[in-house]
Order: C-alpha cells, then structure tokens, then sequence
C-alpha cells in the first residue's frame, strides 16, 4: 500500500492531483479504517495520484459544529484551511459525507475553497475514465440495498454515484422503502454519534436496519463510517449478522477486484 | 330603504377587509421582529422555486393522495374565488349575476365553478375521513390536541358549508330562472346544482329567501374566513408564496457561519493580535448580544415567517427519525411553539406599546432541551415541507445558545469537543497516531 503524505510530496516538488481527506472515523476507528484501506487500495491500483495529510489532518469541526459549537467549529476549520492553502489543495476526496459536507459548504466562506467530492464521486468517474474496471462475477446474484447517508444524499444531492457503482457488480440493487430524499437517518448525525440518544421508545439504527432487512439483502452497503457503524450494531442486535454483511462501497469495489 | 342591503353590504365588506389588513401588518411587524438576514439573491431561481412550489404545489403531489386531493381544493378555492368579484359588485350595486354580459363565456365559467365547488366539497370531506376516521398518524401527535385539532377541524367545516351555501345559492337561482321570476334573469350553466334545484320547493317567494339568504351567508362566511386566518394554521394561503421565495438556496447540509465568531476567531489565531489592545472601534457592532437563540427574537425573519407559514401538516414530524422512535422532538411542534411565543411577544408589545420582559423565552418555556438534543440533523423534515420550512435551523440555534452561552451540552457532547478541542479527533486518540492505520 502506498500512502504519501503531502509533507513526503512537497519535499520531492510535488503536487498530488488529489488530496485524500481521511477523516478521524477513517483514521482511527477500527472498523473504517477497512474502508480508508479499501479505498486507498483502489487508488494505488487506478494510479491515482494522492496524497494524506496524515499527522497535519484534524477534526473538520462537523461534531463540534451540529452540536452547536461554533467557535470550536471555526478554530478546527481555520486551523485545517491554513494548513490545505500551505499545500495549495485544489482538489479533496473524503469517504466520510460529514468530512465530505463540511468542507464542500463551510469552508469557502471561512477561506478555504476547494473541490470536494466524496469517494463514491471520485470512484464512479474512474470507472467512467477506464481508470477502473469493476468484474462483478464475485457478487453475481447477491442482493445488495444501499442505505443513503443523509449528508451524503438529502444534504448534498448525491444520490447516483454509489448506485451506478453496485449496478456495475452485476449484483441485484434492491431498495429500500425509504431511500434517496425518503432516506431515514441511522442515528448517527448531529453529533449523535457520540451521545446516548434521548429517551423513546426504540434505536434509530435499529429501525433503519430492520428495513434494511425488509428487502431480504445479503449486504447492506453505505457510504460512510457513521451509517456503517450505526447499521453494523443494527444486524448485531438482529443477530443477522452471519446472513447479512455491511460494507462500504469502497470494500465492495476492492473487493471485486480481490485487492 | 331600497339601498339598505347595498350600505349593509358595503359596510360589512369594509369590516371585513379593514381587520383583515390590520391584522396582517400584526403579522408583519411580528415577523420583523426577527434578525435580519439577506435572502435577495438569485431572485430568478428564487421565483422559480415559488412559482414551482408554492404555485406548482410540486412537493404536494410527493404524497399523491394528499396531495391530489390539496391541488383540487386549492385550484377551486382560487377560482370559485373569481365569482367573488361578481358578488362584490352585485352587492354594492344591486346588480344580478352582473358578469352574465360575457355571454356563453360566463355559462362555462360558472359552470367550472359548480363542478369544482363540488370536487372540493368532496375533498374536503375525504381529508375530515382521513383525519377523524381513518386516523392517520401523523394528525393525532401529541401537539395536536385541543386548538390545533379543531383548527383543521374548523376549516374543513367553513369549506363545506361555504362551497354548499354556493351550490345552494346557484340551486335556487337555477329555480328562479326556470320560473321567470323577476330580477332572476337567465344565465350560468348548473351542472350541479340544477340537481339540487329539483328537491327545492317550487314557489318564487320561498326560493328567493333561500337565494338571498345563501348568497349573503356565503360572501358574510367568505369575510369571516378570510379574518379567522389570523387567528388560525391556514395563513398558509398567502404566507406559502413569500415563504418559499425566500427559502434557503443553499445545499441542505450547509449551515451557516456565525460572523461574530469569525471575527473572535481570527483575533485568536492571528500571532500578531495584542491580547491586551484596546478593543477596536467597530468590535461592539460585530459582537451580538448572545450567540445562538434563546427567543423568538434572536432567531431571522426568514425563521419567523416559517412558524407563521406552518400550517402543521405533519410531514415533517412523520418522516423524522427521532419522532419515529419515540423520542419528544416533533419538529412540527417546534414550528408551532415558535408561533405560540412569537405571537405571546406580539399580544404583549400591543399591550404595553413596546416589549415588556415577561420572564418567558422560547428555550425551556416553550422547547425543551431535550427535544433539541434528539435531533440528528439528517433534514429529512426540511425535505418533506412541502412550502420549505426549515425547523432545522432553529433547533441548531438553540443548541448554540445552550453550548455557548450555558456550557450546557450533555456531557458526551462535552467529552466530544474537549477530545476536539486537545487532540483534533471526537475520540481521545492522539494526533500523532492519526496515519498508523497505513502500518496496520
């Protein structure tokens, strides 16, 4: 696997075409960083050019922000976009849609303007470039439902690029009874995540994942290390979890490719 | 004697439209008690988005039953409204049925008329079966007891009297016609009410009490609903239009940048700053008196205008996840309790000539902490309103209040920003660690 970071680059006199926004999920919760190294893997096999921040990267400031502190929010966010203009970042590839939100549509107008896309964005168009070539016999005849990260989808648009990408697996894309702008939440956003939710009467994640389950899946893909998270407990709790695998579709790719 | 019915006439459409327009400038000044905010731009996407949405009813139909059933009573409801004009004139002058000089045109017209007043008596009577019968969910929530059940109930009751005093009124007339009687000239076209005319009596003195009689209950019914709307969830009407032209533009997920935070911020991080420098000239009108929201009036017009637009429909409520779980947050009843404080500040105002510190505010008087703590910010109920209100917004307004003003996040929370705050990851892993997956 190979990780440059933009410190290793700038030394050589160099200028990555993209830069990888890994994220703290990515960095250093167990399960995502499966996906940081799917993607990275995929990378290094398309020839992609890119390169980490690695020790210089820091919190975007997006729990901080919708748990409603703006002035830790902005400290992160002018620490980080001092950092990205030393390196003079124009491009940013983030497999976390919170990652992916804020530094699309809160860093511009704080300094830090740049184009963000998230993975699946950039996966989709190296599909489209030939860059990659996605083999789906691996996953011929499986059923696979893609649950849409609210800050992915309803917050940003984002709705295709994932599902182009699971068609291409020669997989079945079945849909679940909420999805696209219907999407329902796992739990995890708003700072969620790192709380113990409010008193009711059931899990958001469990509500999720059992309609996730409606639609008979052998996996359950996503888009971000929250949801996959979130729904991961969700299977748990339904003790589906031998039947029914959560993946990220950056696993899902790497994974037809046995990288 | 012979003008009393004009002057009557001409006095009640005076009352009637003079405590409307006072009570819409009420409105008005309450919404502006908002904070400013700049929502001019891009007007063309902006008109478009209202002529789409508000016009169109294009979120409408994304529930097709309901929505269907609305766009039917919305088109009747505007264009039965043009035999308004016909009323007003007829009444301040005695005419009959004046427009009828159109000719044929006039038959199609109030033949339209007819056969929408009656779709939307029928539609009206399905959405009184979906909420008193069937029950759905998403109209007996909680914050849906007392005014605000028979609010809705209220309005579907003033429709369907309203559109059958019309039918009737047009029965009658049908009859008069038929009969020759005098002054009832020959004109309109009664594809529904001819149906009626044939269960009235047949005798000119009774149909012409039940004519003038349904005609003025009508356009006196018309007054009264046009002032309830103050008083009541329907302001929709007019409010949808403005509401959905200034509606945010921007991607969903994009939250606004405190300025006066900006501005702190950057005196923090700039080596250069004299930490004990006098306060620049300027710095007091950039800081505002608290940050984030703890009142009505801390929140935007924009903001304000949404609670006045809400006419609680529920959408939002039934697709919100935290709500679906149980939870206490129904961003419906924070539309509502917005208004219900909004409207607490204007009656007090009104009695005291300017606001008089009441010892209330919106934050825990009206919306608990909890409730906006249950929020996942997933903008599943800014999707759903189908006039774009955003009850988003002011849930993360209170919650800045509550974690810059009062340190009063729950203590996860507060474990998340220290962790933020030290090692720039919501866990306490450490910075150094941050590419060690790369070895692993």
């Amino acid at each position: 696997m190979n990780v440059p970071t933009m410190a290793e680059m700038m030394a050589q006199g160099k200028q990555p075409e993209v830069l990888f926004w890994v994220g703290c999920a990515g960095s250093f919760d167990d399960r995502a960083k499966k996906i940081t190294k799917a993607f990275v893997k995929i990378l290094n096999k398309a020839n992609v050019e890119f390169a980490v921040l690695g020790t210089e990267e820091s919190c975007t400031g997006d729990p901080a922000k919708r748990a409603g502190n703006e002035f830790l929010f902005q400290m992160q966010a002018m620490t980080n976009i001092e950092v990205l203009n030393a390196y003079e970042v124009k491009k940013i590839v983030t497999a976390c849609p919170h990652c992916f939100n804020t530094l699309k549509n809160e860093y511009p107008e704080l300094g830090g303007t740049y184009q963000v896309v998230h993975h699946t964005e950039l996966l989709k168009s190296l599909l489209d470039q030939g860059k990659i070539t996605i083999e789906g016999g691996k996953f011929e005849g499986k059923r696979i439902t893609f649950h849409d990260p609210c800050y992915l989808g309803r917050a940003n648009d984002v709705y295709e690029a994932p599902r182009d990408l699971i068609k291409k697996l020669d997989a079945e894309l079945v849909e679940m009874k909420r999805c696209k702008t219907n999407g329902l939440c796992c739990g995890a956003g708003g700072a969620q995540m790192f709380k113990e939710a409010e008193k009711g009467d059931k899990e958001i994640f469990i509500e999720r994942t059992e309609e996730a389950i409606e639609t008979q899946p052998n996996i359950i893909a996503t888009g971000c290390p929250f949801c996959n998270t979130m729904i991961t407990d969700g299977v748990k709790a339904t003790e589906k979890e031998n039947e029914i695998e959560v993946l990220d579709i950056a696993e899902l790719i790497a994974n037809a490719e046995d990288l | 004697m012979d003008y009393i019915d004009n002057i009557l006439f001409a006095a009640l459409l005076l009352v009637g439209i003079g405590f409307f327009v006072k009570n819409i400038q009420k409105i008005i000044r309450n919404i502006k008690l908002g904070k400013d905010i700049d929502r001019n731009d891009n007007p063309s996407e902006r008109w478009k988005n209202m002529a789409m949405i508000a016009l169109g009813q294009s979120k409408m139909v994304k529930r097709p039953v309901a929505g269907i059933l609305h766009v039917i009573v919305y088109v009747g409801f505007i264009i039965i409204n043009i035999e308004v004009i016909e009323i007003i004139i007829d009444g301040l002058f005695g005419t009959h049925r004046v427009l009828s000089v159109a000719g044929s045109i006039y038959d199609v017209l109030i033949g339209a008329f007819e056969i929408l007043a009656f779709l939307v008596l029928i539609s009206v009577i399905i959405f009184w079966t979906r909420r008193m019968i069937l029950q759905i969910p998403r109209f007996w929530n909680k914050e849906m007891k007392g005014w605000p059940k028979n609010d809705a109930l209220y309005i579907l009751y003033f429709e369907m009297v309203l559109m059958s005093l019309f039918l009737i009124m047009n029965a009658s007339d049908y009859s008069l016609q038929q009969l020759g009687a005098e002054h009832y000239i020959k004109a309109g076209n009664f594809p529904i009410s001819h149906f009626i005319a044939a269960w009235l009596p047949q005798d000119i003195h009774t149909l012409v009490l039940l004519e003038r009689g349904a005609w003025w209950l009508h356009i006196i019914g018309i007054f009264i609903f046009l002032n309830y709307l103050y008083y009541s969830k329907h302001l929709h009407i007019l409010l949808a239009f403005p509401n959905t032209y200034f509606a945010n533009l921007n991607p969903k997920g994009k939250f606004n940048n405190l300025e006066a935070v900006t501005n702190e911020v950057k005196m923090m991080l700039d080596p250069n700053a004299d930490p004990f420098a006098a306060a620049p000239e300027t710095a007091n009108e950039d800081v505002p008196d608290k940050f984030g929201a703890s009142d009505v009036t801390d929140l935007n017009w924009v903001q304000l205008m949404n609670a006045y637009t809400c006419t609680e429909c529920g959408r939002c409520t039934s697709s919100c996840p935290a709500n679906q779980t149980g939870k206490e947050l129904s961003p419906r009843a924070i539309m509502m309790k917005t208004r219900d404080r909004l409207e607490e500040v204007g009656a007090n105002i009104d009695k005291n000539g300017a606001f008089v510190e009441d010892g209330k505010q919106l934050l825990n008087d009206y919306i608990s902490p909890e409730e906006i703590w249950a929020c996942t910010s997933c903008n599943a109920c800014v999707e759903e309103c189908p006039v774009n209100i955003d009850p988003l917004s002011i849930i993360i307004d209170l919650r800045r209040y509550l974690v810059m003003e009062q340190s009063a996040a729950p203590q996860e929370l507060n474990m998340m920003m220290t962790n933020i705050e030290n090692n720039g990851a919501p866990w306490q892993y450490n910075q150094m660690d941050r590419l060690n997956w790369k070895d692993e």
